[in-house]
């Protein structure tokens, strides 16, 4: 049994040690707002936070995460409130989608280390998540505006 | 009687002056075989540092080599003030405590970073006196006496990691054991930089 807290939740589940997070998440407790990309961490769709921190899920095998905080796309905000969400949905930022959760998930720790950030802060972390239908520009708006969102209300 | 004796004083004062003239020349060599031996253990070991497992860490720009062809490291990672990536990028956040198995994939070690932007100690693009030079400056290696550098390559976690690299890349030219062989003896001759 590996223990592990998601979403503030406590959770226990039997599984491998070397079980990649990801599949913990979708598999194993229905979170399926992370998605499956590359299984090589190199297209960013796996995104959640580890203490904060922006890791691929694929990757990282859930007795990394064994008594440690996750949070996935689900935990971001109780309502979809978060500025990222607001901004997201306001610019209509999504086409296919598949790639979002996981660019939001980077671009939330992107706003807590540059709560204003510049083009550049933006690409620089950003650059990791590859959005096959090109929505970058919308992405870059939209986190230019969750800033303000951010800076004006706060988190929810 | 007489004679004997100062036949005996010419000798002594010729086998002395034959000493002392020598001696320099014995220490010459001496000093000119071990330069040699210094110089040559350090071609040995910039074999080493110059290999992609140890040079794609010590880039010249802020961006992390990839690969046994050095390219620069896709999805745009760079260095951070400390070495270890930048927000959303962090190193750790792909890069796990061992290798990720398969062939393309991440390779790990609890340390991976980069060496921070304050001191990036470049590899790449060094010629072997320069980088023998660098080595040699605290102000430029990290801080390290000889013994510390020593040290380093000996038992450094992420030194040997490039003798564990993961599926898929290639070693470094020498045996761990032969590159730390060449660095002490690169140091115990005298750490000469080559020409």
């Amino acid at each position: 049994m590996v223990k592990l807290t998601i979403n503030g939740k406590e959770h226990s589940v039997d599984v491998r040690p070397d079980t990649p997070l990801l599949w913990v998440l979708r598999d194993h407790l229905g979170l399926t707002g992370t998605k499956f990309g590359c299984g090589m961490a190199q297209c960013g769709a796996c995104t959640v936070h580890l203490n904060g921190e922006a890791v691929r899920s694929c990757v990282t095998l859930v007795s990394r995460a064994a008594g440690q905080k996750v949070t996935t796309i689900e935990g971001l905000s109780k309502d979809n409130s978060h500025p990222l969400q607001r901004a997201w949905l306001e610019d209509d930022v999504l086409q296919c989608g598949y790639c979002q959760s996981g660019q939001i998930m980077s671009a939330a720790v992107l706003l807590r280390d540059h709560p204003n950030p510049s083009d550049s802060d933006i690409d620089q972390a950003m650059s990791g998540n590859i959005c096959r239908c090109g929505t970058y520009q919308r992405i870059r708006n939209a986190i230019h505006k969750a800033a303000k969102l951010q800076k004006e209300g706060g988190v929810k | 009687m007489l004679s004997k004796i100062m036949g005996g004083i010419i000798m002594l004062l010729a086998v002395l002056v034959i000493s002392v003239s020598f001696q320099p020349r014995v220490n010459e060599d001496k000093a000119v075989l071990d330069e040699r031996i210094s110089k040559e253990a350090f071609l040995e070991v910039y074999k080493v540092l110059m290999s992609p497992r140890c040079m794609n860490c010590h880039p010249k720009g802020d961006v992390p080599l990839q690969g046994d062809d050095s390219h620069l490291h896709t999805m745009g990672v760079t260095r951070g003030d400390d070495g270890k990536g930048v927000s959303a990028m962090k190193c750790s956040n792909c890069h796990q405590a061992t290798n990720t198995p398969g062939l393309n994939q991440p390779p790990g070690n609890p340390t991976w970073h980069l060496p921070p932007a304050d001191m990036k100690m470049v590899f790449e693009g060094k010629s072997p006196r320069e980088l023998a030079a660098q080595l040699k400056n605290k102000d430029l290696n990290g801080h390290k006496t000889m013994a510390q550098l020593i040290e380093h390559v000996s038992h450094d976690k992420l030194v040997l990691w490039g003798w564990d690299p993961g599926e898929g890349r290639t070693l470094p030219p020498l045996q761990h054991v032969e590159f730390v062989r060449q660095f002490k003896l690169w140091v115990d001759k005298g750490a000469v930089l080559p020409d």
